[in-house]
């Protein structure tokens, strides 16, 4: 038998390591964890073997927060403290939620996002989220016996910019590393598309609890490149259910009732339409709160017409995408469902009617998701050194400045590859302007009273000139994440007015290290000893990143001083590291990122040389 | 290496007709290096690289996939800028049958005729594919750079109808 081998304390134990990697699908009614382990992405469950949280919590009056099955349990009983379907909330102001009328929550309006008041206190969109991530946080340390090196998080594909950074805040507030958003549809077509070795175009149909989006993909040896997308970031399961509550409203004759007996119809008419993917009629009864009792049957008839305008709007957006990306259905090869919503069969009928073909769903429709986000992940963090996988996706939405008179010009088109960068230039309206007022929209009409507002920022100090005479170039870039920030500056003064902004509903750098600070007052471990640990952990990545680059390219890309330089940037950072300050190794670190720039460029350079030494003998020959 | 012309960036010779399933090789082949997934746990400074040359890419690509575009590149390469909007002169029967499509789409909105609008693409589509097929000529064969800019503003005419036919579908299907 041979012998297993035990490093020395303190050394890795192979260059490389293992490393915990994360996939979490960010359900609107529930949520999930998934791992690869031995090269299987399995979903992990909790204590008792369940795959499924539900994205519920409930805020406490002694202060606790529970969240899955059990603030499930009691929504009905404490509507007004048990948030629901958070992710509808996302990135929203009150205007934005159309049945807030029927919400039992006492909602507070706010400046770009809305929040609700709680037994404990006001709490927004992105704390209740951040909530359900640590729960499946702390489920995936159990269940992989370590400390998560990173996670990916996956977002509907039709999320707008202010509802992806909120998602991105939330993951942070919960601690985790964030090494991308992905796309939902994108994620199922990954682990769809390597479980069938699948070439060609397809389309993915993802209907979730809240949000409906629909991307289609070529699929080529390995590389998934969204061609189109399109969705409704304000349709899904959850609406199904609504249409069988108000059918309950109508046909009981009842008059309007208390936020405890609205959440128990609602949860009535889930499992009504629930029962309804397997049988042909569903019997709801219960005993509302003065004693009224309800006993009805809803046949799958009746459901298919309650709902048919439904599923009839999911069309329009998969006839948009296939328009934007100028295909018809004869060109594709597939239709994959994603998200529990697509278990009822008057949508999988609909389907297979417009695309002229049984829809593909072999896989679990709830967890393909974290699957294939759990995929992306352990790639991203290193774990497999494979360049099989690409993942070459789009913006959803178009993005663009308001102009005169309320107009928009679009910068950057819908459906663009990311990441991508586009500048215009603008000029002044009047003699002398020294400022100008820049409002960043996204959305596909016209006027900007039609599109999501996401920041306003001012450009001052630009020199008096006359009217049209200045330039002003504002820059868009958004980024493999679909987050976008923008910049402005000055041309012809040669004066460089130059500002960044982060879209204003965002949460600042400072806002989620206060909401850290505050979560760990809780927590008994103490916020130096965690920013130490943080530090510690990204010079290891770093030491390890440079030493590898060092091995592979040090000597054909490096003269003897700069090697040296790199070399003592390296050591100065392990000296650091003997030492307990996490300010002394942070600044080494960047002194090292310093160092490394030059050769960063060349190697990068090299790599994309390599890749287009076949096509230039082609040119030659041509 | 990041300023090079987008046709070079793909190892495609400067020219309208290009062979696109080359052009599609390459993108995937050179994301493939500097796509940010591929530097997920680099060092700030290589992720900051592949950033701009993955937008870069991005860019080029883009570019050179649509045929308006990629002209609109090419006359550009060749010195000749075009500014839309300050070179509308446009000749008298294509502005006149520009009136026509925009008149037939409005009458096909109002009277909700999706048919006639599907139609009207396809004449669209067809008239697009004459013109694109006149700009090669025009760019590849003649070199003649002043009547392809002429096409290039009639094309981006046509693309605004198609725009607008999309657009009153869209209306139509909600």
């Amino acid at each position: 038998m041979a012998l297993l081998q035990i490093s020395e304390p303190g050394q890795s134990a192979a260059p490389h390591q293992h490393k915990l990697a994360i996939g979490i699908d960010l359900g609107t009614t529930h949520s999930l964890v998934a791992t690869v382990r031995s090269g299987m992405s399995v979903v992990l469950n909790d204590e008792m073997g369940r795959a499924l949280l539900p994205s519920v919590v409930r805020f406490c009056a002694d202060g606790s927060v529970v969240v899955g099955h059990d603030a499930q349990a009691a929504q009905a009983l404490d509507p007004q403290n048990t948030i629901v379907s958070v992710k509808r909330f996302m990135g929203r102001g009150l205007k934005d939620i159309a049945d807030i009328a029927h919400l039992p929550y006492r909602f507070v309006d706010a400046p770009g996002m809305l929040q609700i008041n709680t037994i404990t206190g006001i709490k927004s969109p992105v704390e209740v989220s951040a909530e359900i991530l640590k729960v499946l946080k702390r489920r995936a340390e159990k269940s992989l016996g370590g400390e998560i090196t990173g996670a990916v998080i996956t977002v509907p594909a039709y999320f707008d910019d202010a509802q992806r950074q909120a998602t991105k805040d939330a993951a942070r507030l919960a601690g985790l590393n964030v090494l991308r958003l992905l796309n939902e549809p994108t994620a199922a077509a990954i682990a769809y598309g390597l479980d069938n070795a699948a070439e060609g175009i397809y389309v993915v149909y993802d209907l979730g609890g809240g949000t409906f989006d629909v991307s289609i993909l070529r699929l080529t040896r390995g590389v998934f490149e969204v061609l189109a997308t399109s969705g409704d970031s304000a349709l899904g399961g959850d609406d199904f259910d609504r249409r069988i509550y108000c059918w309950i409203l109508e046909q009981a004759q009842l008059p309007p009732l208390s936020a405890e007996d609205n959440r128990l119809l609602l949860t009535k008419a889930r499992e009504a339409k629930e029962w309804l993917s397997e049988h042909h009629e569903a019997r709801i009864t219960c005993v509302l709160s003065h004693g009224r009792v309800i006993d009805l049957t809803l046949t799958a008839a009746t459901f298919n017409e309650l709902t048919a305008t439904l599923v009839a709007k999911t069309m329009t957006p998969v006839r948009k995408a296939l328009r934007d990306a100028r295909l018809d259905v004869t060109d594709i090869k597939g239709v994959v469902m994603v998200g529990g919503a697509t278990r009822m069969p008057q949508i999988r009928h609909a389907v297979a009617e417009f695309f002229g073909s049984e829809p593909l769903t072999n896989l679990d429709p709830d967890k393909v998701v974290a699957l294939g986000a759990a995929i992306q992940a352990n790639i991203l963090v290193g774990n497999k050194n494979d360049d099989e996988l690409l993942l070459l996706d789009v913006v959803p939405l178009s993005l663009g400045l308001e102009t005169m008179g309320g107009l928009i010009e679009k910068i950057i088109p819908r459906n663009s590859p990311i990441p991508i960068a586009r500048a215009q230039d603008f000029t002044t309206f009047k003699d002398g302007q020294t400022a100008m007022s820049i409002h960043v929209v996204q959305g596909e009409r016209e006027l900007v009273s039609d599109c999501r507002s996401l920041a306003r920022f001012e450009l001052r100090g630009i020199p008096p000139m006359a009217a049209g005479a200045a330039r002003v170039r504002v820059t868009f870039q958004v980024d493999a994440d679909g987050l976008l920030s923008v910049s402005a500056r000055e041309l012809t003064s040669g004066v460089e007015a130059h500002v960044t902004v982060k879209p204003s509903y965002g949460l600042s750098e400072e806002q989620i290290a206060d909401m850290l600070r505050a979560s760990f007052a809780h927590a008994d471990e103490d916020k130096q000893a965690r920013a130490l640990r943080e530090a510690q952990v990204e010079a290891n990545r770093l030491l390890e990143t440079v030493a590898a680059a060092l091995k592979a390219d040090g000597d054909s890309l490096l003269s003897t001083e700069e090697r040296a330089r790199i070399e003592a940037a390296v050591s100065n950072l392990r000296q650091a590291l003997t030492r307990d300050d996490a300010n002394a190794i942070r600044r080494e670190i960047a002194a090292l990122n310093q160092a490394t720039e030059a050769f960063a460029a060349r190697r990068m350079d090299m790599s994309i040389r390599k890749a287009l030494a076949g096509h230039k003998l082609e040119e030659i020959d041509s | 290496m990041l300023q090079q012309n987008h046709f070079a960036l793909f190892g495609l010779k400067p020219a309208f007709e290009i062979d696109t399933a080359r052009l599609d090789q390459a993108y995937r082949k050179l994301q493939a290096e500097v796509h940010p997934d591929r530097y997920a746990t680099a060092t700030a400074q290589e992720k900051l690289q592949s950033l701009a040359w993955a937008t870069r890419i991005n860019e080029a690509y883009q570019t050179l996939k649509n045929p308006l575009l990629r002209a609109r590149y090419l006359l550009q390469l060749h010195g000749f800028e075009i500014h839309e909007g300050a070179n509308t002169a446009m000749p008298a029967e294509f502005l006149m049958q520009q009136m026509e499509w925009r008149e037939a789409i409005e009458d096909a909105r109002h009277t909700r005729n999706l048919n006639t609008l599907v139609a009207l693409n396809r004449e669209l589509e067809h008239e697009m594919e004459a013109l694109k097929h006149a700009l090669g000529t025009a760019l590849d064969v003649r070199g003649d750079y002043a009547s392809a800019a002429e096409m290039v503003c009639k094309l981006r005419f046509l693309e605004k109808v198609r725009d607008e036919i999309e657009l009153a579908l869209e209306d139509l299907e909600q």
